[in-house]
């Protein structure tokens, strides 16, 4: 389209390229200029950004969390799957850093041991946490050995009991600071594991319905007419059905054959293709609104191929917003996981997410015996705070010329 | 103005037919098929099947047909006849399970909606008169943290809360006494009382998206001229405010109901599984869990169809509103 705009000015350009004469230092000086305003505007936006304050403590708790992503194996005393048949339903045992010895205040953390009786009536163990007996705790300790990142061999953990096990899945000293679960499985350690999967869902299923939602969006909003009105109606369509129904249907009718990681891409999927209408819908506004800027019309009329005009012009006047929405998106994406999950259409275990963990809080009865299984759904709330703190930090600097 | 609502119309048969084509696929997405479910559930209670029926059913439901005749059969079936099927884990027609249920559930979304309008319209016109104040603070963070929280886990909370301080349980809809009873205004008033649990627990993230929205509308009005000239002529404060700027700032209330609705809906399902009250949730998620397809597709055709329409009536309320709307479109 742009290429019939101005021939003329497409006979003068194709001139000035085959005399290869002023043409090149000229585009170069351009894509300089372009350089250095792009880069002022990402600086007056990380200005504006940094006054946000609320923003500023969800992006650093948004790093904190993808640091806990990295490093789950680092951080987490045990792994996702240890237990200990004599420890179900363990209330948390609160860490000490200090310890009053013969010579004073030492740093010399512990936990306090437990004292289990056997109620007979009930059938079931009861747990006094004693304040006599004393379970060391370490730093930096070698326990279970992992992988850290899937490359390096490792057995360091941040913090945990002196001694561990031979068998990776048993847990022989207790040191459950968050309490255990119905099958003694360290509440801590599960909710670590869990953000990874949870975290890597979001970022996964936002992926996916950017890809989707900057294609669409973008050809809505670039060609208009009819392909513009049938994208809205689709969009239209998806966001008027009510989602958790739709996805609880789909979601069940996945194998129950298939494997755990197949499940999680299934549902990432799933997740995704519900998903990527708000991001078409902002992506086909700004491309609505740029079409008829001024800085628009002149790249085409300089003979910019449409291509290159929406490559060069329009996505890095836009980036900013999308990447604000990219971040609003992320919660959603993590609220609908979580909810699947805790319903049981989700992730299935051996895979640990939030949602799953949330599963075991399912009925009054088990959060009445271990209220501290909805301990997991603290980090989702945090998590999912930060992350709109964040999105609307970025969302306000996007535009750093607004009030 | 009619023309905008025949436009309407026209808009929502194609979403409407491809809701059901979607709700079709849900129910034919479980590997094997209706009619040798239905004969190993009818063998394993023991009862024997005889031919004729069997027959009957396939003609019914035009079994060995191709996939779009089964269609035609289930949707004029549905159209024609109000029969949606058999659900064979109730051994009853579907259609005698599912009106009830959503009519609880259509009457707690709607109520959730009202209460979030009660409580967002002042809040939100709080929020932007008194911008910056303790007040606005408060109301913004509680809105934050409504957003943030899952419905589900709030449910539970609750649930804990009530079940540790007061010792009593927040599930259900109805006393024990009314569960069995007919309609009357005693049950009408019970479900009153009961109903406020689920519609707070609901209510509270569109209740936060709403007061942000009513909030960043009346700040844009506020600043304009005519708030200035109306306010240089005496107009008392609280009477120019609701007099003019709320008035347009009004128009989100309408027009969100169109997504309000279907996240209402949504949320209501979960709650409804963690509160155990008797409305589609609970039954949907069991149906799904036994694949009791035509009972599964027919609560999701028909909670998305009552949704669509919802979102319709809301158009169609917001254009009369605002004639901007009708004109540009």
């Amino acid at each position: 389209m742009a290429n019939s705009v101005h021939p003329m000015l497409n006979d003068r350009k194709q001139v000035e390229r085959e005399a290869g004469g002023p043409a090149v230092p000229n585009n170069s000086r351009s894509t300089e200029e372009a350089r250095v305003l792009v880069a002022s505007q990402w600086l007056l936006m990380w200005r504006k950004f940094r006054k946000h304050r609320l923003a500023m403590v969800g992006g650093t708790i948004t790093i904190v969390v993808y640091l806990v992503v990295l490093f789950a194996e680092f951080l987490a005393p045990f792994p996702s799957n240890a237990f200990s048949s004599q420890h179900t339903y363990a209330p948390p045992q609160p860490l000490h850093l200090f310890d009053r010895t013969a010579e004073g205040l030492r740093f010399s953390p512990y936990v306090n041991g437990y004292s289990i009786t056997i109620n007979q009536a009930a059938l079931k163990r009861e747990f006094v946490v004693d304040k006599a007996s004393k379970v060391p705790v370490r730093l930096f300790v070698h326990g279970t050995p992992y992988k850290l990142l899937g490359l390096f061999d490792a057995d360091l953990h941040l913090i945990g009991p002196s001694v561990y096990d031979e068998d990776p899945t048993r847990i022989i000293i207790p040191m459950y600071l968050l309490g255990a679960d119905r099958l003694g499985r360290d509440v801590l350690s599960r909710t670590i594991y869990g953000t990874r999967i949870s975290m890597t869902l979001g970022l996964v299923g936002v992926a996916l319905s950017f890809v989707i939602g900057l294609t669409l969006g973008g050809v809505s909003g670039f060609y208009g007419g009819w392909v513009d009105n049938t994208i809205q109606r689709v969009i239209e369509l998806l966001r008027s059905i009510p989602t958790i129904p739709l996805w609880m249907g789909l979601a069940a009718a996945l194998p129950s054959d298939w494997t755990p990681l197949q499940v999680f891409l299934g549902i990432t999927i799933l997740l995704s293709l519900i998903g990527w209408t708000g991001l078409a819908r902002v992506v086909r506004g700004r491309f609505l609104a740029l079409r008829t800027e001024d800085f628009i019309l002149s790249a085409r009329l300089d003979g910019n191929s449409t291509a290159r005009t929406i490559r060069v012009h329009m996505i890095p006047a836009f980036a900013s917003h999308i990447i604000a929405s990219l971040t609003l998106a992320i919660p959603s994406m993590i609220l609908s996981e979580t909810a699947l999950s805790f319903l049981g259409l989700g992730l299935r275990p051996p895979i640990v997410s939030w949602g799953v963990l949330l599963k075991e809080a399912q009925n009054i009865r088990a959060v009445a015996t271990a209220p501290w299984l909805l301990l997991p759904g603290i980090a989702v709330i945090i998590t999912v705070l930060a992350l709109n703190f964040l999105g609307d930090g970025l969302r306000d600097a996007a535009d750093p010329y607004g009030r | 103005m009619l023309q905008f609502v025949a436009r309407r119309i026209l808009y929502m048969i194609p979403t409407l037919i491809i809701v059901s084509i979607i709700s079709f696929i849900i129910i034919q997405l479980p590997p094997g098929d209706y009619l040798t479910t239905v004969v190993t559930n009818l063998r394993a209670t023991g009862e024997t099947v005889d031919e004729a029926t069997l027959a009957a059913m396939e003609q019914r439901y035009g079994l060995n047909q191709p996939i779009y005749v089964q269609y035609w059969k289930w949707i004029t079936g549905i159209l024609l006849r109000g029969d949606f099927g058999q659900s064979f884990e109730w051994n009853q027609p579907v259609s005698a399970l599912i009106w009830g249920r959503l009519g609880l559930t259509f009457t707690m979304s709607l109520a959730t909606l009202l209460f979030t309008w009660a409580v967002a319209f002042p809040v939100g016109i709080f929020s932007a008169v008194r911008q910056y104040s303790i007040g606005d603070y408060i109301a913004t963070f509680i809105g934050y943290v409504g957003l943030a929280v899952p419905d589900f886990l709030l449910a539970l909370i609750l649930m804990y809360v009530a079940f540790k301080v007061f010792n009593q349980s927040v599930g259900g809809l109805f006393s024990p006494d009314y569960v069995d009873a007919p309609w009357s205004w005693g049950k009408v008033w019970d479900l009153l009382k009961h109903l406020w649990v689920p519609v707070l627990i609901i209510g509270t993230g569109g209740t936060a998206g709403l007061i942000r929205v009513m909030r960043a509308n009346l700040l844009d009005e506020l600043h304009k001229p005519y708030v200035v000239t109306a306010r240089a002529k005496g107009m008392t404060e609280a009477r120019l405010i609701l007099k003019y700027p709320v008035r347009v700032a009004l128009n989100p209330f309408v027009s969100t109901v169109g997504w309000t609705l279907p996240i209402l809906v949504s949320g209501s399902a979960v709650v409804s599984i963690v509160l155990a009250l008797p409305t589609t949730g609970p039954l949907l998620l069991r149906a799904l869990m036994s694949q009791d397809m035509y009972l599964a597709g027919s609560f999701i055709m028909l909670l998305s169809v009552l949704t669509v329409i919802g979102t319709f009536i809301s158009d169609i309320l917001l254009a009369w509103l605002d004639p901007r709307i009708r004109l540009t479109q």
